[in-house]
């Protein structure tokens, strides 16, 4: 499969800070992506390099194996097709719905604008408010108005800046499934960025998490959460602990819970300090275990218990729990280890 | 591609900026060549006058219009009376009335042959030596004129500054046993001093840059004297000095008003502050109030716009004929061209400025703002100075290349004149461009450049439209300042060209003050306009003087 966006070895920067360093990513065609990391890991200013507003310093950017941006040459972002959705939608407020959804298609002929401002107003579901100015909307309104304007001149390619961190925490997946669908029908590809790993989840495929300018690992959910390249990603991405052990021979380490098998980093060397990732979802409770632990705290999450747990050494782990086992925090409960993949990382890397 | 392009943009900029900014360069580069025998001669005679004429000038509006503007501003701002919502905005109309048409007023109502002292001597069967009466035409007079239009600034910035002075600070002064005398001089004052400063170093600018009433009271200033050394002498380096000698002072006066205000930023005044109760003043200290409010209005305002109400009702009939006519439109065409000029070059560099904040864009930005504060007729030698000299050289050309004369091409035309305007008055523009422009949020811009739309289309298709509203606003100021402007347009008019204010000063220097009345008051009338928005920004209290 040919790369769609491809973005090699890039560096911004904002003199004399590197925002982005050494950036390389392939996006596959009308793939939907997600650039997430915490604030400010440079995150926003990659998606200004895509669509064309920050400059090169190293690298380049190609879309369909066109080149897009090189040092000392950026193509006008009026000139990429590629579409932004901004974290504060900046709607025009001097135009009504449909002059801001006909904003990118002025050179169009009458006829088709009108069809293509139609056809978007059906598809976000705003045909009843068409003549209505932005602040006479509600707030998923104007991010709907906000969609539609940038998906109107059919753009190659919509980057998302946080569009929908503005709403709140019910609304926010519900309009990130349906953006996800609606790009999909529409052949557009997405990319988002986000500081929210659920957004995230339920918006892509294929994920980014991006650290301090470095991109760690671009990777679908699933592998993100069960096999992260390193300790950031690990600590970033869902819950869990990293629990010191000793690398023995054969990916065998040995730790408070036991022995345990994975793949060691391949600079390990055996008898080295190493740290395992136990996550919530690994510690399964089974009255026959041997292995005990004390409850120190615990969190109600409706069909689930969160429960922290504290080994004899003061180790402590997550442990997720059906909620109609109900423990008080002090009591013992009896666990086991149920891990396929063990993710190794040498102590106090980074 | 994008180089190219902000390359384009930068050079724009930085190209308009340097030719706003020639005028000003011209003067000073001139000043520096040798003095010739006409500076010594100025030297040794008149100089002096000039220097102690312009100081005192200075002094005195800067403390008159303190002695208006702070206790009008206090009662407005702090106190309850009978009218203060009228007069809070009602205080701002002198600003309407330029200086020399106050001037022109009252020397009509004041001087000899006119109604007052005759009625004085009808009364009492005077003669001219039977009684003693101030002259009008003299320094003090004309210390008494700015005054009367130029208190307004010094009102505006100081009703904001105490408006903003938080109640806690005065509650706290209460507290401590402090009365109402000593909390307004120990602390309301004080608190309020970098605006009263910035104020003052702003009426103390237009004061210097007073050409028309010192000129017709006979005061010599700088002003009066550049006129007298560029037409009486017929010695632009002189001029040039003495222009570049006057710009010595105004920027002392600019710097002080960038110093105070750089002050007031460190002042806490939050707008979420508890406002103060106003102080309610009934019965006879209100009535005061109210008379200390109508005194300023009624002398900058009421008295002079009747007077010429009356007099123009009695000269408008034989006035009103088609060389009339012509002078209105020439006068209305020329303002609005330059204000329309004036407002493309400033969204040309504020924009500019917006899409290429780099160190150079912002340094040529802040260069073209420099004729802000620039007496009009240091600006007009400044234009004069090099366009003549293109003038000279390119009729040189021809005559040797093709035996043809070209004469004057710039320099006795209307693009001497437009130029002046837009070094003078760009600044201005330039405010209220830049207040809005800041307004809108960059992503604004960012959305309608991933739309399709090219710089220039995100300037006409987002920034204009939404900016519709400020836009008009700084062309109506700068089409009421052009109308008005006086020096510059004296000196730059092409040969038989007239405007409104210029027709007005020739009327009064022929001492014909009721013939000229219908042209002061038109100019009076389009100056109420932007005072009438002032006082609305005013009354919605986002007014950022």
């Amino acid at each position: 499969m040919t790369s769609f966006l491809e973005l090699s070895t890039l560096d911004v920067a904002y003199p004399p800070r590197k925002v982005i360093r050494d950036l390389t990513l392939r996006m596959s065609r009308a793939g939907i992506g997600c650039l997430l990391g915490p604030s400010g890991c440079g995150k926003t200013t990659l998606l200004r390099a895509i669509a064309g507003f920050e400059p090169l310093r190293r690298g380049s950017i190609h879309l369909d194996g066109v080149e897009l941006s090189r040092p000392g040459w950026t193509l006008p972002p009026e000139q990429r097709r590629i579409g932004l959705m901004f974290q504060d939608l900046a709607l025009f407020p001097h135009l009504n719905v449909t002059a801001n959804i006909a904003f990118g298609l002025y050179d169009w002929n009458v006829a088709e604008r009108r069809a293509r401002v139609d056809e978007l107003l059906k598809l976000v579901g705003l045909e009843e408010y068409a003549g209505r100015y932005p602040h006479q909307l509600s707030g998923g309104q104007q991010q709907r108005v906000a969609l539609a304007r940038a998906l109107a001149p059919r753009p190659r390619l919509l980057l998302l800046d946080e569009p929908f961190s503005n709403l709140d925490v019910a609304l926010r997946e519900g309009l990130a499934r349906e953006v996800r669908s609606i790009l999909l029908r529409e052949g557009i590809g997405g990319l988002l960025v986000s500081h929210d790993q659920f957004e995230a989840f339920a918006f892509a495929d294929e994920i980014g998490v991006l650290h301090q300018g470095r991109l760690l690992q671009w990777d679908s959910a699933h592998n993100l959460y069960h096999r992260p390249v390193d300790r950031f990603v690990a600590d970033f991405i869902g819950q869990g602990v990293l629990l010191p052990g000793r690398l023995g021979s054969n990916g065998r380490v040995s730790t408070e819970l036991g022995e345990l098998w994975g793949t060691p980093p391949v600079d390990c060397t055996v008898g080295e300090p190493v740290e395992v990732l136990i996550r919530p979802d690994h510690i399964v409770r089974d009255d026959a275990s041997p292995l005990r632990a004390e409850v120190v705290e615990r969190v109600f999450r409706g069909a689930e218990f969160l429960y922290t747990l504290q080994l004899p050494s003061g180790a402590r782990l997550l442990c997720l729990a059906p909620s109609h086992h109900d423990h008080a925090p002090g009591q013992h409960i009896s666990i086991r280890l149920d891990i396929d993949d063990l993710m190794i990382f040498r102590r106090g890397g980074d | 591609m994008l180089s190219a392009r902000a390359d384009r943009w930068t050079l724009w900029v930085v190209g308009i900026a340097a030719l706003l900014a020639l005028p000003i360069l011209t003067v000073f580069a001139t000043a520096l060549q040798p003095a010739g025998p006409v500076w010594r001669h100025l030297v040794d005679t008149v100089l002096a006058d000039y220097l102690a004429n312009s100081i005192l000038l200075m002094l005195g509006v800067g403390i008159g219009t303190l002695l208006i503007g702070v206790p009008t501003a206090w009662l407005i701002g702090v106190c309850e009376f009978p009218g203060r919502r009228f007069f809070e905005w009602a205080l701002l109309l002198p600003m309407a009335i330029p200086a020399y048409i106050i001037a022109y007023t009252y020397t009509g109502l004041l001087d000899f042959a006119g109604p007052l002292q005759s009625a004085l001597r009808e009364t009492f069967g005077w003669t001219r030596h039977d009684y003693a009466f101030p002259e009008i035409r003299s320094l003090p007079g004309a210390v008494v004129m700015l005054t009367l239009v130029l208190y307004p600034y010094v009102y505006l910035l100081a009703r904001a500054a105490f408006l903003e002075q938080s109640a806690a600070v005065l509650e706290v002064s209460r507290s401590l046993g402090a009365g109402p005398w000593r909390r307004f001089f120990n602390l309301t004052l004080p608190l309020a001093r970098p605006s009263l400063i910035a104020g003052m170093s702003l009426v103390q600018m237009e004061a210097l840059a007073d050409y028309g009433t010192v000129q017709y009271f006979g005061v010599s200033t700088f002003t009066t004297g550049i006129f007298r050394v560029w037409f009486g002498m017929n010695d632009a380096i002189a001029a040039a000095q003495l222009a570049a000698l006057l710009l010595l002072f105004v920027f002392a006066l600019l710097v002080l008003e960038q110093l105070s205000r750089r002050q007031l930023r460190f002042h806490p005044t939050s707008a979420r502050q508890q406002r103060l109760p106003r102080l309610v003043l009934r019965g006879r200290r209100g009535g005061l109030a109210t008379l200390a409010c109508a005194m300023p209005l009624l002398c900058g305002f009421v008295i002079p716009a009747s007077v010429l109400a009356v007099w123009a009702a009695r000269t408008m009939p034989q006035m009103l004929d088609e060389r009339f006519l012509r002078l209105m439109a020439n006068s209305l065409l020329l303002a609005m061209g330059a204000a329309g000029l004036i407002l493309v070059l400033a969204l040309l560099l504020g924009y500019g400025q917006r899409l290429r904040p780099r160190p150079l864009v912002r340094l040529a930005v802040r260069g073209a703002s420099l004729g802000y504060a620039v007496p009009g007729a240091v600006i007009a030698i400044g234009v004069m100075l090099p366009l003549a000299a293109i003038d000279r050289n390119v009729d040189g050309w021809a005559r040797v290349g093709f035996g043809v004369s070209t004469g004057l091409l710039l320099s006795g035309t209307l693009v001497a004149l437009l130029f002046a305007y837009c070094a003078r008055f760009l600044p201005v523009a330039l405010h209220g461009v830049e207040a809005g422009l800041t307004r809108l949020r960059p992503s604004m811009d960012d959305a309608a450049r991933t739309l399709g739309a090219s710089p220039r289309a995100v300037l006409w298709r987002v920034h204009v439209p939404i900016l519709r509203g400020s836009l008009l606003t700084v062309l109506l100021l700068v089409f009421v300042d052009v109308l008005k402007e006086l020096p510059a347009t004296l000196i730059l008019r092409p040969f038989n060209f007239n405007t409104l204010a210029v027709r007005t000063y020739e009327l009064a220097s022929d001492e014909r003050l009721a013939d000229s009345a219908g042209f002061a008051l038109a100019i009076v009338l389009a100056g109420v306009g932007p005072v009438i928005l002032l006082s609305r920004a005013i009354g919605r209290g986002r007014l950022e003087p």
